[in-house]
């Protein structure tokens, strides 16, 4: 299997995943599109580990991954305090930066 | 045979990518993630990378997902006004963007000199002999990795989860809102009279903290 075809479906992802996000209005949704985007991006660092054949890409996939993680977390939580606040759950509804 | 898994793992990881974008619910969205991480799982095993095929069905189609299964829960359904899109105009843009996007990034990577490292992958091509001795992807190597030549990146992913962590507790946490009185600082602890007496034991030294900062 050509090593060309995973690179078009990880741009295909992420492509996928940056259009969510500039339509999607719901931040829950933005946030799963943004881990559309980190896919496509690890999809892309193991297809080329698998070409030079170590396992460096592996490990920065590994580390992208931790990364999306701590990213879900800290999402989540200011999800959790907007509806708390009973602020719409709205990224065009939240313009204003002040506590 | 490998060309079959692989046109099955991509056209479900891409369908679980356009149902993520497309689907109204959010509950459906976490669902056809769900999907998709695991079609991409089989496609990392089709890359022999195996140890990272664990982690993304372990930590993200399990775990995270699992958070977010819980936090959509919790938020509940927002109304069908939220689920639609922007304006018409905005979201044409938006798609064309996206288009746009993605025909850059394919002439940036196929059109590269990417293919002077040959299309099939280098080195291990041999599936019995020299995948098995140099042991490419699997835990034990991934392992060796971390705890030797990336162990400055090993820690520092540590320290972040530790930070990422502690700042969503700190961020979610049940606040009582800014007009309520009753809110303790770390002035009022150092003042040494317990600020408002009665409530300051059923609050702990973090939230008094959080509540100090902001």
């Amino acid at each position: 299997m050509s090593m060309e075809w995973y690179l078009v479906v990880s741009a295909l992802i992420f492509s996928i995943g940056a259009g969510g996000v500039l339509v999607r209005r719901n931040p829950l949704v933005i946030l799963l599109c943004l881990e559309l985007m980190l896919n496509g991006a690890n999809l892309a660092l193991v297809t080329f580990a698998r070409m030079h054949g170590n396992g460096d890409g592996q490990v920065f996939a590994l580390i992208v991954m931790v990364v999306a993680a701590c990213e879900v977390a800290v999402g989540l939580g200011l999800i959790v305090a907007i509806f708390r606040r009973r602020l719409p759950i709205d990224v065009d509804e939240l313009r204003e930066l002040q506590g | 045979m490998a060309e079959v898994f692989f046109f099955l793992a991509a056209i479900g990881a891409i369908a679980g990518a356009v149902g993520t974008v497309s689907l109204r619910n959010p509950f459906y969205s976490v669902l056809a993630l769900v999907c998709h991480l695991l079609s991409l799982a089989a496609l990392f095993l089709l890359l022999r990378a195996e140890f990272v095929a664990a982690a993304q069905v372990v930590v993200y189609a399990g775990a995270v997902m699992v958070l977010y299964v819980f936090v959509v829960a919790y938020v509940g359904d927002q109304g069908p006004q939220l689920s639609g899109g922007g304006s018409g105009r905005l979201r044409i843009v938006s798609l064309l963007f996206a288009g746009a996007l993605f025909v850059e990034l394919c002439i940036a990577v196929l059109g590269s000199g990417l293919a002077a490292l040959g299309s099939e992958g280098a080195g291990i091509q041999g599936a019995t002999g020299e995948a098995a001795d140099t042991g490419f992807g699997t835990a034990a190597e991934m392992g060796r990795l971390f705890l030797t030549k990336f162990l400055v990146a090993f820690e520092a992913a540590s320290l972040l989860l530790l930070i990422a962590a502690v700042g969503a507790v700190i961020l979610a946490r049940r606040r009582s809102g800014l007009e309520d009185p009753r809110e303790i600082s770390v002035a009022d602890v150092l003042r040494g009279d317990g600020g408002t007496g009665i409530e300051a034991p059923t609050e702990s030294m973090l939230e008094s903290s959080g509540s100090g900062k902001r």
